[in-house]
């Protein structure tokens, strides 16, 4: 229905296929319509493809963050009580109130469209003044959140374990990233087996000597793997174990915690990129609004614009049972 | 859905209330309304997570998360009135990545038993991890 009557224009045209552009509707069109770039016939051939274009840029941005709550969702499967726990580093009610910010921006974001549509310009500059302060406001909340889980060490990779000021802990991690392969050699015997590693060789680093606490995110097996190997407690049924390699600061945290926390800085810090970049957006449209260059006649960069603004506030609906909402 | 019907020229374009000549105009009143759905369906779904209802707790967090994301997608990205192709690249695009997801677990769990936790696939029986000094570091309880 809506198909059919966007495009009257067409409907009406007279002229052939040849004389799209020089036909004299077609100048009327452009005489009418200053924005009415030259190779779009009407307004509404102008708008519809620009809608087009912005929704598959939305669906590159779908994909692009599908990639991540892939991994999540493998992380999840294969790590369930590191979701479950870790989650309860996250501040529920931080996030809550980041929702309601962003939702809210939204609402403001989709009212300055339609007062650019209705010729409101005040209206407009107040309601995009209300969505950037939103992005700051959301921002602001993410810094405090960031701040305090890396004072926290809750962080990603080997300084989850140890502690940034402990440069001999890291001295040893790094030792022993790159022990295992002075230990592998080509095997003599039969050279047609590739770097097999011989069995009986010293290992370059006696690993029993560093410190656990360096070696989880480093080692090629995890901790609980290397203590069932080796007929050792693993703690994996007892909550008050303490388990040897794992966060400095909360014992009780499950092996492979970190992965919960790398997830969780790349996902929202993607997602913060778009805010940023949202902000870049909307600033760009406020320029634009204060100069009179919107109206009913044209009013598609709010429209578009508005329209990454949602996905942003899209994506962050999502990300928020996912992580904050754990039980 | 007359957004065609009432092209306003003579008035410049300029006129406060005018009609915009493509696109839809969304009533103010609805705007508010999904606003405050969406605000109201955030507090519902914190609520929830205090809440211990097994299984559930994921179900109804995803359930709530797809109705606020259904509402945002139709009023404030204007997608009820919008070409129906709009929303088809963007379902697509969605159904996309689920379809990934779905076979990339499938994948992950099929694989899990000749995985090493943190071992590339298959290393035990590339590297014979249970024979003495071999490349798998040996562990020892940490005694601080």
């Amino acid at each position: 229905m809506t198909t059919l009557q966007s495009q009257p224009n067409h409907a009406g045209d007279a002229h052939g296929a040849d004389g799209a552009h020089d036909g004299a509707h077609g100048s009327a069109e452009h005489a009418k319509y200053p924005f009415l770039q030259h190779h779009f016939d009407t307004p509404h051939h102008q708008f519809d493809s620009a809608k087009l274009g912005m929704w598959l840029f939305l669906a590159t941005e779908v994909l692009f963050f599908g990639g991540l709550f892939v991994a999540y969702a493998v992380l999840r499967n294969r790590f369930p009580e590191v979701f479950s726990y870790s989650s309860h580093y996250l501040d529920t009610i931080m996030g809550g109130i980041n929702t309601c910010v962003l939702i809210l921006s939204s609402l403001t974001m989709a009212l300055a469209v339609r007062f650019a549509q209705t010729n409101r310009r005040i209206g407009l500059i107040i309601c995009l003044i209300l969505t950037f302060m939103g992005a700051i406001g959301f921002m602001v909340i993410k810094y405090f959140e960031y701040s305090h889980k890396i004072h926290d060490n809750l962080v990603w990779g080997t300084t989850f374990y140890v502690p940034p000021h402990d440069a001999a802990g890291e001295l040893e991690a790094k030792e022993l990233s790159v022990a295992p392969t002075t230990s592998i050699t080509l095997n003599p015997v039969n050279p047609a087996v590739f770097a097999v590693p011989t069995l009986a060789q010293t290992p370059a680093v006696d690993a029993s000597a560093i410190k656990q606490a360096s070696r989880a995110p480093v080692g090629l097996a995890t901790p609980t793997q290397m203590a069932k190997a080796e007929g050792l407690p693993t703690g994996e049924h007892d909550p008050s174990f303490a388990h040897p390699a794992t966060h400095l600061v909360d014992k009780k945290m499950p092996a492979n915690s970190h992965v919960f926390f790398a997830i969780y800085y790349a996902m929202t810090g993607l997602h913060g990129v778009h805010v940023l970049a949202g902000m870049v957006v909307i600033a760009w449209l406020l320029k634009r609004a204060i100069r009179g260059d919107f109206s009913s006649d044209y009013f598609t960069p709010v429209d578009v614009g508005g329209l990454y603004w949602h996905i942003v506030d899209l994506i962050w609906i999502f990300l928020f049972p996912l992580f904050y909402l754990i039980h | 859905m007359s957004n065609t019907a009432t092209i306003s020229h003579d008035t410049g374009g300029k006129t406060p209330g005018a009609h915009p000549i493509v696109g839809h105009l969304v009533p103010t009143w609805l705007l508010v309304f999904v606003g405050t759905s969406l605000l109201m369906l955030t507090v519902i779904t914190v609520a929830v997570r205090y809440i211990d209802i097994g299984e559930f707790n994921i179900v109804v967090a995803l359930g709530v998360a797809l109705v606020k994301a259904t509402l945002v997608c139709l009023f404030f990205m204007h997608l009820r009135w919008d070409r129906s192709f709009n929303t088809l690249v963007f379902v697509v695009s969605v159904v996309l990545v689920l379809l990934m997801m779905a076979f990339l677990i499938m994948d992950t769990n099929q694989y899990r038993d000749t995985q090493f936790d943190g071992n590339a696939p298959n290393a035990e029986s590339t590297l014979q991890a249970n024979a003495p000094g071999a490349p798998v570091a040996r562990f020892k309880p940490y005694s601080p």
